[in-house]
């Protein structure tokens, strides 16, 4: 089923005419608002009547996180706080969050491409979807959640976590569809195995997957260990939440709800905007969102876009799966996280530059975050206990800020290779 | 006696200690005595030896991390219920050790390493109670 026709089958034509009266107005809006991006227009001697059609979009100027969060908390609302209705956050580049502000139509907006979504994944009103991504700050739960119930299916709350009770509704309520990262599903598969339950005793036909990266390969694995259809949810809260693309049956690509968010490709390097269908770094900008509208949003996802018609009928353009990130930043169990985050909290706790080194490792189906931190000068004690308790420490500060647990480990100084004076931060030894 | 004790942070791996007993030797530094104190991941390395200052020089040069320590060394008979007396004093007398270690110069002879809390009060304490501590041949010393 297709929720929405008249938008997600529009000609290209259509559909450009579309972009182009919200975009008008949604530049109108923000140049009026948001005295930061203003700024940044009136540097190249824009005014808004200069953005007349979708076709100028690519003369305005960029918008990056570190703008969310030089401007953090509400600064780049564009709407009164008597207006927001909901805050959501995302761990920012340092130690602040990236806040995001929802109006009533905009709560409305993201249940509508949610609901979208979930049709190209082939849910019905008939289903039971369990949302086990993660309810709270994280746009993952609630995203999903107002989607299935604007559907009109029935939404199992659960939240991350908990997997043996997940598995155990599953099987008491009948679940049709799951909700949860890739890395999670792979990990209830597990579980089921150890319980000694048989995926196909149970009623699952749809996962819908999304918040962090993953393969083909993973998704034939999680296909034939849960026995459904393993579909492929993208978004960001900088620019909705889960539900700004989606894959449909065909899992030939995921399509952009390009009415609400303008998708374009630009070279990480030059910024300029590649030629169609050339690999590049996707830019997003908001057409009708109120809260925070934003344009040119730099998303650092690397992927191509697909403009051809779908088998699905859809016309809605497609994204490809994100193939990396033109920064260093890692997803880990669904979480952000950057190198910079780590180092501000050791900065503060040492007041000098403390060499340390990341390596995330994929043990069965889950992340695993390991930290190794040079015992410098500033961090010796003679005594074991005093070692044992930095060790404890740096590595609360760290899930305090990050969210999520790490394996610390304090090494000898010569550990960690340095190259031309800087140090490499970060190995990823995952095979996804 | 108050001396320096040089502590080099190790993690548990083959040859490390080598390594630092190599260093060491090559700077012809003599180690009287040493101790690890040790969890799963890391360990410290506890030295005493002829000269402190060049022994973190050299380490340091390699790109240890170490740094030194003041320890009371003193100098006990080597017989039953010698460390106990010392120990007692200490005890009644306030002052908390962190760690101690001991190694034997000859037969007659111990040394205890002693890493108190609060090394004055330590060495202080240990001097009032100079005369229960000798042994009948007069060996302790600080």
């Amino acid at each position: 089923m297709i929720w929405n026709e008249k938008m997600e089958c529009a000609s290209r034509d259509e559909m450009a005419a579309v972009q182009s009266e919200r975009l008008i107005q949604t530049v109108q809006r923000i140049y009026h608002n948001i005295p930061s991006y203003r700024a940044k227009m009136q540097e190249k001697g824009l005014v808004p009547g200069d953005i007349r059609s979708v076709e100028d979009l690519s003369s305005l100027p960029f918008t990056n996180k570190t703008d969310l969060r030089d401007n953090y908390p509400f600064g780049m609302f564009a709407v009164p706080m008597s207006e927001i209705v909901r805050v959501h956050a995302s761990s920012g580049t340092t130690g602040k969050p990236t806040v995001v502000g929802y109006t009533r139509n905009d709560l409305q907006m993201w249940a509508e491409v949610v609901t979208r979504a979930l049709c190209m994944a082939g849910v019905h009103k008939s289903d039971i979807v369990q949302v086990a991504y993660g309810y709270g700050l994280f746009t993952g739960g609630l995203g999903l959640h107002y989607g299935t119930e604007n559907l009109g299916a029935t939404v199992i709350p659960i939240s991350g976590g908990n997997t043996k009770k997940q598995i155990q509704l599953m099987q008491d309520f009948g679940t049709s569809v799951i909700a949860c990262t890739p890395s999670y599903a792979l990990f209830l598969s597990e579980v089921m195995q150890e319980m000694g339950i048989d995926p196909d005793s149970l009623k699952l036909r749809v996962g819908i997957f999304g918040a962090e990266p993953w393969s083909e390969n993973m998704r034939r694995e999680i296909e034939s260990k849960l026995k459904l259809k393993a579909i492929d949810i993208y978004g960001l809260s900088e620019v909705v939440g889960p539900g700004v693309s989606c894959e449909c049956e065909q899992q030939a690509g995921m399509h952009v709800n390009e009415d609400h968010f303008i998708p374009e490709i630009v070279d990480p390097k030059t910024l300029e905007p590649v030629a169609p269908g050339e690999l590049g770094e996707l830019v997003f900008s908001t057409v009708t969102k109120e809260g925070i509208p934003i344009l040119r949003y730099r998303t650092r996802d690397l992927t191509r876009l697909i403009y051809d018609k779908c088998d699905c009928g859809r016309t809605l353009v497609r994204m490809e799966k994100c193939t990396g990130r033109s920064d260093d930043m890692l997803i880990i169990r669904g979480v952000n996280v950057f190198p910079s985050q780590i180092e501000s909290v050791l900065l503060e706790m040492s007041e000098t530059e403390p060499h340390y080194m990341l390596i995330v490792e994929r043990e069965g189906s889950l992340d695993i975050l390991k930290l190794l931190v040079e015992v410098q000068e500033q961090f010796f004690s003679d005594e074991i206990r005093e070692l044992e308790a930095l060790r404890k420490k740096i590595t609360a500060n760290i899930q305090g800020t990050l969210g999520i647990s790490v394996d610390v480990k304090l090494v000898e100084p010569k550990t960690i290779e340095r190259t031309a004076g800087k140090a490499k931060r970060v190995i990823d030894n995952r095979k996804i | 006696m108050k001396t320096k004790q040089v502590s080099v942070f190790l993690e548990n791996k083959s040859g490390r200690l080598n390594e630092v007993a190599q260093i060491l030797g090559n700077a012809d530094i003599n180690i009287s005595a040493f101790t690890v104190a040790d969890t799963s991941d890391f360990g410290v390395l506890r030295l005493i030896v002829s000269d402190p200052e060049k022994a973190c020089e050299v380490l340091k040069e390699n790109r240890f991390s170490v740094r030194t320590t003041d320890v009371v060394l003193v100098n006990s008979p080597n017989r039953p219920g010698a460390l106990s007396r010392m120990l007692q004093i200490l005890s009644a007398e306030g002052v908390f050790i962190e760690y101690l270690y001991a190694f034997s110069m000859d037969n007659d002879t111990a040394v205890i390493v002693i890493r108190p809390t609060d090394i004055d009060k330590c060495v202080e304490k240990l001097e009032n109670h100079k005369d229960d501590l000798l042994g009948k041949n007069g060996h302790y010393r600080l």
